[in-house]
């Protein structure tokens, strides 16, 4: 019980705690209905603007979200600041769009099944307001821009005769500005030209009976999603993360063994930057297991391994960075090992918090933060599910144990967010003397768990006795078999900029406010 | 046909298909661009077809990249250079869409119509252009803005240029990244046309802002600029202020902003002059031949004789020559590989007594390399180092290597080298060659790969061409004429390739004599394969020989093979059979 306990709660100094609240749905789950696996979501990610989101699902689609709060009055979000808007508004989102982004496939060569499910989704640079993103499957990352395209009607070709002119389109047409001052019709036949020949000559005022399409823009438009860059063939095992560089024109994507760098632009090539296979797979002892950029240090790149430990690689050393600059680890207690140790060491998630300064990583049983100038240890441990720790060996029976869980930050970097079973995800407060720890859970009343604790502990209860009974409610909660494995809450997402969660259980989006 | 004329069918369906659904067809037409504007006429062409253009931006992207190309060279057809600033519109859409090709194709067409454009029209129109994507919403605009400076520049009064040169300066410390790297590769452009005055102040001061940059892809780019900015500098302002910069990169802690540095650090030689080459650059080299990563050292030794080139050989024998050793014995075999291919360079410059002394035994071990690439790159250079030292002191150690590589595992090395034997040939003669490498030769024919054999077939041709057709009646045809004897059918293919090859070469009496023969023999093959070969082989050789061996002897073969029973050898031999009578025709 690190982190919370070890400073003693001043009343004045840390950040309240958040007092959450259900914003919005999609997808839910009607009482009874199965859910289909094709629908379970398996990634998310905000956009740097927090102005859109998107999911991706073991069906291999894409869904994006785009944010309606703050573009309904048609106002850039400048305008808004200025006039001082009650603060109560809260970012809501509304459905936007979806497409296939992969599809099954199945590898001839090694006989293996590749499955659609989209592992990881990350935003790039908008541009001309289309949206672009990464998303990636086991072994492809594709490329994709989303671009709403005005729907265009093409009203008068000249050369198809049998295609009725209608003119009457053109002139309803309030919005089309191209060029449409033509007569309806070409030309009559009898205004001919010069026979020409095969070799077309043209006489010098150009030929009077030609006009070009008409083309008339609606108002109307509509998403289009296309796939511009197909970055494959790079990878043997699976690709676990892809991350944006902060210079905007490269990405990584990382296996189980292997981290590649790519250039967005070009998706026949990439360059091995860390290579963890040894001669012989038998000396094998460690894999990737999620990798990720620094939000500004174009050079810095951070990943995890299944041993617990996150190495900072500095690109600018070498070419190939089998060596790491920097290795955070957290040195195990003596006498504390046993046959999980080493299981729930890894790591299953790490994210860098925005201002690159600390790293945020999930573990099987806890949060750490870290800070990237101190690698003699975590800077804050938080325990995620301690009541667990008696039922590992249950977990390890059914497979749960091996569960990656996601974790995240808030835009301030003022708190932390991961999930646990039985759709439940918890909120740490990380800045010093902040006891923040509140538990919640993925359905339309999140503080429903927390009826039984107070769901404001005052301010003079000691964190010691605040924290054990927490753990002890969860206990009741475990003892009475109510704790289900099959729901587990892996996915979740912090939005950049303000306090909203997005959060995925199963096949359900739910988002949260405080 | 109610609407247009049927002469104009054809051109009417051409711009109908700049609508249509189909890609491919829209390609097409945007390509024929040139030929739409002819049809319409200069007058519509700027009043209709252009507007239209600048209309269809959100086209998929080959299609905008072809019409960015198009536009580039459309003066013409809008009615000349003075209706030149129509054609912008257009483009300037296509400066700020996402895709990079396309925004670089139009900002090239861009440039082409600006620098054809009259000064006037340049105000009026092409500098508020550059000024619009300048301060463009989005980067793409801002992006497209830095490579149009220079053609904006020169002709602009005193008070826009200042204010020229304040935009680039602000599109130097932009918030995008790739802004700034814009910048950085456009910089040295824009400073070619800057005076002199401006230069040392503004672009420097721009130039230093760059060096200076937190990504280390913007820095790089300003490496990448840096001799042509050198260029540009008088040589004592370039060593005072680009110098210092380039030294301080070349201990950067990027190896890719040394990599750059590597790769650019010869031509920035060229721009200062050779007292800071001496105390500044060669240093720096030395430390980049050195450099912990191989990547740097790779670019480094690709450049070895080229520095050499511009050192005096004293200096390049006391501070190169020492390098070029270590890099000799390197760990990487890439390294090796580069100094190999550009090693034998330095023999001219060292003279003939430092290269046998000290180069010579590099050449040696570097040709004893385990990795074929590094030994295949000295052999493709031999002429250059043949002329110093002469080839018999050289042949001792190179028949080795070359037996080696004829043999190599991989057949892709086996083929370089095939490729290199008419080059040896050339350098070695006709004694040496026939004494080693003959043999070697005859033994591709029956190699184990298609492409070698294939080659091998080919290399005969080039080396009857080198010696001639005696020497090969002597030395080649009868070892390649006993292969028709050889059990292994595709053995027999290679003869049929090789004749049709040398034939020609050979000339008609020893084809009709010695080739043909074999030919016609192998007509009676008993695999089908082998048949329709010996059909397209003497269709080859209709031109070769005369007109009565063509009616004497292929003629008759091939009326043979036409009746064949197998489909395919029928349908070469008649094939064979219409171009003897188009010969016949046509003589």
């Amino acid at each position: 019980m690190k982190g919370g306990d070890e400073e003693v709660a001043t009343p004045a100094g840390p950040p309240q705690p958040l007092d959450w609240k259900f914003s919005k749905v999609f997808g839910e789950r009607i009482a009874g209905e199965e859910i289909q696996e094709v629908d379970i979501i398996s990634a998310i990610e905000f956009d740097k603007t927090g102005d859109h989101l998107a999911t991706g699902d073991r069906g291999g689609r894409v869904v994006l979200f785009e944010r309606t709060d703050a573009k309904d009055h048609g106002l850039s979000r400048r305008d808004l600041e200025r006039t001082d808007y009650p603060i109560s508004r809260h970012p809501e989102f509304r459905y936007k769009t979806e497409f296939q982004s992969h599809e099954p496939e199945f590898d001839y060569l090694k006989s293996l099944e590749i499955e659609e499910k989209i592992n990881k989704i990350r935003w790039c640079q908008t541009a001309n307001s289309a949206l672009f993103l990464l998303s990636t499957n086991d072994k492809t990352i594709k490329f994709w821009k989303v671009q709403e395209k005005k729907i265009k009607k093409i009203s008068k070709i000249i050369a198809d005769p049998s295609k009725a002119v209608g003119n009457g389109n053109v002139a309803s047409s309030s919005n089309s500005n191209s060029p449409k001052p033509f007569p309806t019709n070409g030309v009559s036949p009898d205004r001919s030209c010069n026979h020409l020949g095969n070799d077309i000559s043209f006489p010098p005022g150009g030929l009077p009976s030609l006009c070009l399409p008409v083309v008339v823009t609606s108002q109307e438009t509509n998403l289009v999603a296309r796939c511009r860059r197909v970055y494959g063939h790079a990878h043997d095992y699976h690709i676990n993360s892809i991350s944006n560089n902060s210079d905007g024109e490269t990405f990584i994507s990382a296996d189980d063994l292997r981290i590649n760098l790519w250039n967005l632009e070009i998706s026949n090539q990439s360059f091995n930057i860390v290579d963890l296979k040894p001669a012989n797979m038998e000396d094998l002892t460690e894999v990737i297991t999620s990798a990720e950029f620094h939000p500004a240090h174009c050079n810095m790149l951070a990943y995890s391994s299944s041993k617990g430990s996150i190495r900072l690689i500095d690109l600018r050393q070498s070419a190939l960075c089998d060596s790491h600059a920097k290795l955070f680890e957290e040195s195990e207690a003596p006498g504390s090992r046993s046959f999980f140790t080493e299981i729930i060491a890894s790591i299953s998630d790490i994210k860098f918090a925005k201002d690159g300064r600390y790293i945020l990583s999930r573990d099987y049983m806890t949060l750490k933060l870290w800070d990237i100038n101190m690698d003699s240890g975590p800077v804050a441990t938080f325990q995620v599910h301690e009541y667990l720790r008696p039922k590992l060996c249950d977990l390890y029976e059914n497979d749960s144990i091996f569960d990656k869980f996601e974790c995240c930050l808030s835009g301030d970097g003022l708190r932390v967010a991961t999930g646990s079973y039985s759709n439940l995800f918890r909120v740490f407060g990380c800045a010093p003397e902040s006891t923040e720890a509140t538990t919640l859970e993925a359905t339309k009343n999140p503080m429903r768990r927390q009826v039984q604790t107070p769901s404001r502990p005052s301010r003079s209860l000691n964190s010691i006795t605040r924290v054990v009974r927490q753990a002890e409610t969860l206990g009741v909660d475990a003892n009475g078999n109510s704790l289900d494995f099959t729901t587990k809450l892996l996915h979740l997402a912090w939005h950049p900029t303000e306090n909203l969660i997005a959060c995925v259980a199963a096949n359900s989006l739910y988002m949260y406010y405080a | 046909m109610s609407t247009v004329e049927a002469p104009l069918y054809p051109i009417a369906v051409l711009i109908d298909e700049l609508k249509n659904d189909d890609i491919q067809l829209r390609l097409d037409s945007i390509r024929r661009l040139s030929t739409i504007a002819r049809a319409l006429g200069e007058e519509r062409t700027r009043s209709e077809l252009i507007p239209f253009l600048s209309e269809n931006n959100d086209d998929d992207d080959e299609v905008l990249l072809a019409m960015a190309e198009e536009l580039g060279v459309f003066i013409p057809y809008v009615g000349g250079v003075e209706h030149a600033h129509v054609l912008l519109t257009p483009l300037e859409t296509l400066c700020t869409v996402e895709e990079t090709c396309v925004r670089d194709k139009a900002v090239e067409s861009l440039c082409k119509i600006g620098s054809q454009m009259r000064e006037n029209d340049l105000i009026e129109w092409f500098t508020p252009l550059v000024k619009r994507l300048a301060a463009g919403e989005w980067f793409t605009a801002r992006v497209s803005a830095c490579g149009l400076f220079h053609i904006a520049y020169p002709s602009a009064p005193e008070t826009l240029k200042t204010e020229l040169r304040s935009i680039y300066g602000q599109l130097c410390q932009d918030d995008m990244p790739m802004v700034r790297r814009s910048a950085a590769s456009n910089l040295w452009k824009f400073a070619g046309t800057v005076e002199s005055a401006h230069l040392k102040a503004d672009i420097m001061q721009m130039f230093e802002d760059l060096t200076q940059d937190d990504q280390d892809t913007v820095r790089l780019l300003a490496v990448e600029g840096c001799a042509a900015l050198g260029k540009l500098l008088e040589p004592q302002d370039c060593a005072a202020r680009i110098l210092p910069v380039i030294v301080t990169f070349s201990q950067d802690k990027s190896w890719r902003v040394r990599y750059m540095v590597a790769n650019q650090l010869y031509e920035l030689c060229e721009a200062v002059g050779p007292e800071p080459i001496r105390t500044d650059l060669l240093p720096a080299y030395v430390r980049l031949l050195r450099d912990n990563e191989a990547e740097v050292r790779i670019a480094a030794a690709g450049k070895v004789t080229k520095f050499c080139q511009i050192l005096s050989p004293e200096l390049a024998i006391q501070h190169i020559l020492p390098c070029v050793k270590e890099l000799s014995l390197d760990s990487s075999q890439h390294v090796r590989a580069a100094l190999a291919s550009v090693v034998m360079g330095m023999a001219p410059v060292l003279g003939k007594d430092a290269t046998i002394e000290q180069l010579l035994p590099i050449f040696l071990s570097l040709l004893k390399d385990e990795f074929p690439d590094v030994r295949l790159n000295i052999i493709s250079k031999l002429d250059q180092v043949n002329q110093v030292i002469g080839i018999d002191l050289l042949s001792q150690s190179l028949l080795p290597a070359i037996v080696e590589l004829a043999e190599d595992r991989h057949w892709r090395v086996r083929l370089a080298i095939i490729e290199y034997i008419p080059l040896l040939a050339n350098q070695l003669g006709v004694g040496f060659f026939d004494d080693k490498l003959g043999g070697l030769c005859m033994q591709w024919l029956q190699d184990k790969v298609y492409s070698i054999r294939d080659a091998a077939a080919n290399n005969l041709k080039r080396l009857a061409e080198e010696f001639g057709p005696d020497w090969a009646m002597q030395h080649i045809i009868p070892q390649v004429l006993e292969i028709a004897n050889d059990s292994h059918y595709l053995h027999r293919m290679t003869l049929l390739r090789a004749i049709s090859l040398l034939g020609p070469v050979l000339g008609s009496e020893i084809t009709r004599s010695k080739l043909l023969p074999v030919v016609v023999n192998a007509s009676k093959d008993r695999v089908p394969n082998i048949k329709f070969n010996v059909a397209k082989v003497l269709q080859s050789l209709i031109s070769v020989v005369d007109q009565s061996v063509v009616e004497k002897t292929i003629r008759p073969c091939l009326v043979e093979l036409s009746e064949d029973p197998d489909v395919d050898v029928r349908y070469f031999a008649v094939q064979g059979l219409q171009s003897i009578d188009q010969v016949t025709m046509s003589s």
